[in-house]
């Protein structure tokens, strides 16, 4: 394996868990909700994936666990801005708070546990194709998933009527709501969909990037995701760009560290960060098509009239 | 977010403190950790410490701990609290909180203080350190009998003293063994990141060390060592569990027996301010059994660690040159210990531009 091949490996795991979390977070954007409590569904989705994998030993039960558990615990965030029409930025940053302090407790008992590593699944015929057989073959259940909801929720988005009722809710509540479509349904869903990849997003942290639980173990990941939400200008394909960009850009400066470039390290660690505000820079310098995108009643909340 | 969660934490251990504050007559004795206290790493190891001071002196004292709390002004509030509501001796167990604890110590002269790896004191605040570089001189020489390609990977965490004296000092016992030895150095810029620390670990493997170090607090890249088949060192905790072919020994803090001494110092009205820097001869930091190696590689490990604590062999003792091959040390000459509090420059063996 050449030396290449062993860095877009590492990139493909390091973007896997940010490409989800974003694409949740953008569906559930994308219907007019701004929920800042991602940090706090993916490490409950961390915990509870490991949890259930030492239980049951099976990984799989794994996956399912991290994302019903990121799903139920957005819920409560739904319950609270949805329903009793509490402010979403505050709530969104208090289920963070409450998801890293729920998920400590509650994994208290399995901190240095060996977990158990989620299983390659490896396509016949296609894994032996050079260079792409590898990196694209012979990955695991979750990574496969990342590839499968991008397509999916791009197809949503714009292809599907569900999809275009869902934007149409997040541009104008009122006129959707005017038109009969369910406002506070359609947010709900969209909500626990945001959990659920928040969770597989987990799901992939404490059983692929590193099979075990520690507490805080997304390590900020979560606002990272929120970040490439706007990056990728509220679109399913600009965010695998924009996460997978991120990931090189912070893998390679490990591997340029250890190769044994002269470059100060703080800079190299400063890059993906740097790279992001340019890129931010460059997509609002064109205003219109910033405004097309963004889902106009973003965070504003909606009671509907009876 | 974190100061959100620690200001709540706060809140709460106040009003815990001042309820049972009327109740009690034993020295009340706190602790402040930077970090949760099941991190496996660090924090965890100060709480271990904690829990034998308690367990040992548990009809004269009682201990209290706030844990998570964020280095900077906040520090300085946490602190405080703990002053304000009783404690006797107050334990802040990281570098960064050095500068919050010389204010509160200023403030609260009755009070004594003692303040883990810093390097400022007072009448009531002493410092504590642990001579952690023993440990990775061992380390080091193992490393060099280990490996097959003569290159060792050294996970870091930031440019300070601390952290340049260990892989200074892994590198110098290396060279004791083979002379050629090489280690390279990848920064995470960060104590407590899994994921980052894996990746570090996979770049440091990818490009062919082949023994594998760390000075950041997760078994993340004990596990990579493992899944790639490579050996490795643990950190601040025993992390076999995590690498049970794998882990080498580690270095294991037992800041245990400090705190009883300093506690029992303290109720007998003895508690004096010093700079206390012990190593392996005082027991405040063990290595963990050596394991995964062969027989000779482990009775040179243990001669080498007697040798440590009988006072015989210091690890940085000259001759020895600084990265750029000028001398350093010359032949017999022992650095000092101020010199090594402050280093700031690499020697020979390290392929790595310090960042400065």
């Amino acid at each position: 394996m050449g030396i290449f091949e062993a860095i877009l490996l590492t990139v493909i795991t390091a973007a896997t868990p940010l490409v989800l979390a974003a694409l949740g977070e953008l569906v559930t954007e994308r219907s007019g909700v701004l929920n800042l409590g991602v940090e706090g569904m993916m490490v409950m989705g961390a915990a509870c994936a490991f949890i259930a994998t030492q239980q049951t030993g099976s990984p799989y039960i794994g996956i399912l666990a991290g994302i019903a558990s990121g799903a139920v615990f957005s819920l409560l965030f739904g319950f609270l801005t949805l329903t009793l029409v509490a402010n979403q930025v505050a709530t969104g940053l208090a289920l963070t708070i409450l998801g890293l302090g729920v998920s400590g407790m509650i994994g208290e008992a399995y901190v240095g546990q060996s977990g158990i590593k989620l299983p390659q699944i490896v396509f016949p015929i296609l894994s032996d194709i050079p260079f792409i057989g590898p990196l694209l073959f012979r990955q695991d259940l979750i990574f496969y998933l990342s590839i499968a909801l991008v397509i999916g929720v791009q197809w949503f988005l714009f292809r599907s009527r569900a999809g275009l009722k869902l934007r149409s809710v997040g541009d104008s509540h009122s006129s959707a709501h005017a038109l009969g479509i369910n406002v506070i349904r359609t947010r709900y869903l969209a909500v626990m969909f945001g959990g659920g990849c928040a969770g597989l997003a987990g799901a992939q942290l404490s059983l692929v990037y590193t099979p075990q639980w520690v507490e805080n173990m997304s390590a900020g990941r979560g606002w990272i995701a929120l970040a490439l939400v706007v990056f990728a200008s509220w679109r399913p394909w600009r965010v695998v760009i924009g996460g997978y960009l991120f990931g090189a850009v912070s893998i390679s400066q490990l591997y340029a560290q250890a190769f044994g470039v002269g470059i100060p390290s703080q800079f190299l660690s400063a890059l993906p960060y740097l790279a992001t505000i340019v890129v931010l820079i460059l997509i609002s310098h064109n205003r219109r098509m910033t405004l097309i995108n963004t889902p106009a009643s973003l965070g504003k909340p909606f009671v509907p009239d009876r | 977010m974190k100061k959100l969660v620690f200001a709540l934490a706060a809140t709460a251990a106040v009003l815990g403190f001042s309820v049972q504050a009327s109740a009690q007559e034993k020295a009340k004795i706190c602790f402040v950790y930077v970090g949760s206290k099941t991190d496996g790493g660090w924090t965890q190891a100060h709480d271990i410490g904690r829990q034998e001071l308690e367990k040992a002196l548990a009809d004269k004292i009682e201990t209290q701990f706030l844990e998570n709390v964020p280095e900077g002004p906040d520090a300085e509030r946490a602190i405080e609290r703990l002053a304000r509501s009783g404690c006797g001796l107050i334990f802040t167990t990281s570098f960064g909180f050095m500068d919050a604890t010389v204010k509160i110590a200023a403030k609260f002269p009755d009070v004594k203080f003692e303040h883990a790896t810093g390097y400022k004191t007072a009448p009531n605040l002493a410092t504590y350190n642990s001579r952690f570089y023993e440990g990775r001189y061992i380390q080091g020489q193992i490393a060099a009998k280990i490996s097959q390609k003569g290159v060792a990977g050294y996970i870091a965490s930031f440019p300070i003293p601390e952290v340049v004296m260990g892989i200074n000092s892994f590198v110098t016992g290396a060279r004791t063994v083979n002379p050629d030895f090489k280690i390279k150095v990848v920064w995470a810029n960060t104590w407590f990141d899994p994921g980052k620390e894996a990746d570090a670990a996979k770049a440091l493997i990818d490009q062919g060390v082949d023994v594998l170090t760390q000075h950041t607090d997760t078994t993340a890249p004990m596990q990579v060592a493992a899944e790639r088949g490579i050996k490795a060192f643990g950190q601040a905790s025993d992390m076999i569990k995590a690498g049970p072919e794998t882990q080498l020994t580690a270095i294991v803090d037992t800041w245990g027996a400090y705190y009883i001494k300093r506690t029992q110092a303290f109720i007998d009205g003895k508690w004096e301010t010093t700079s206390s820097w012990d190593g392996l001869k005082d027991g405040i930091l063990t290595m963990a059994p050596y394991t995964n190696m062969p027989d000779d590689v482990k009775a040179m490990a243990e001669a080498t660690q007697k040798k440590i604590e009988a006072g015989e062999l210091k690890p940085f003792t000259g001759p020895l040159k600084k990265q750029d091959g000028s001398d350093w040390l010359k032949d017999g000459e022992v650095a000092e210990d101020g010199v090594l509090l402050g280093m700031n420059f690499y020697v020979e063996g390290v392929d790595d531009k310090l960042p400065q």
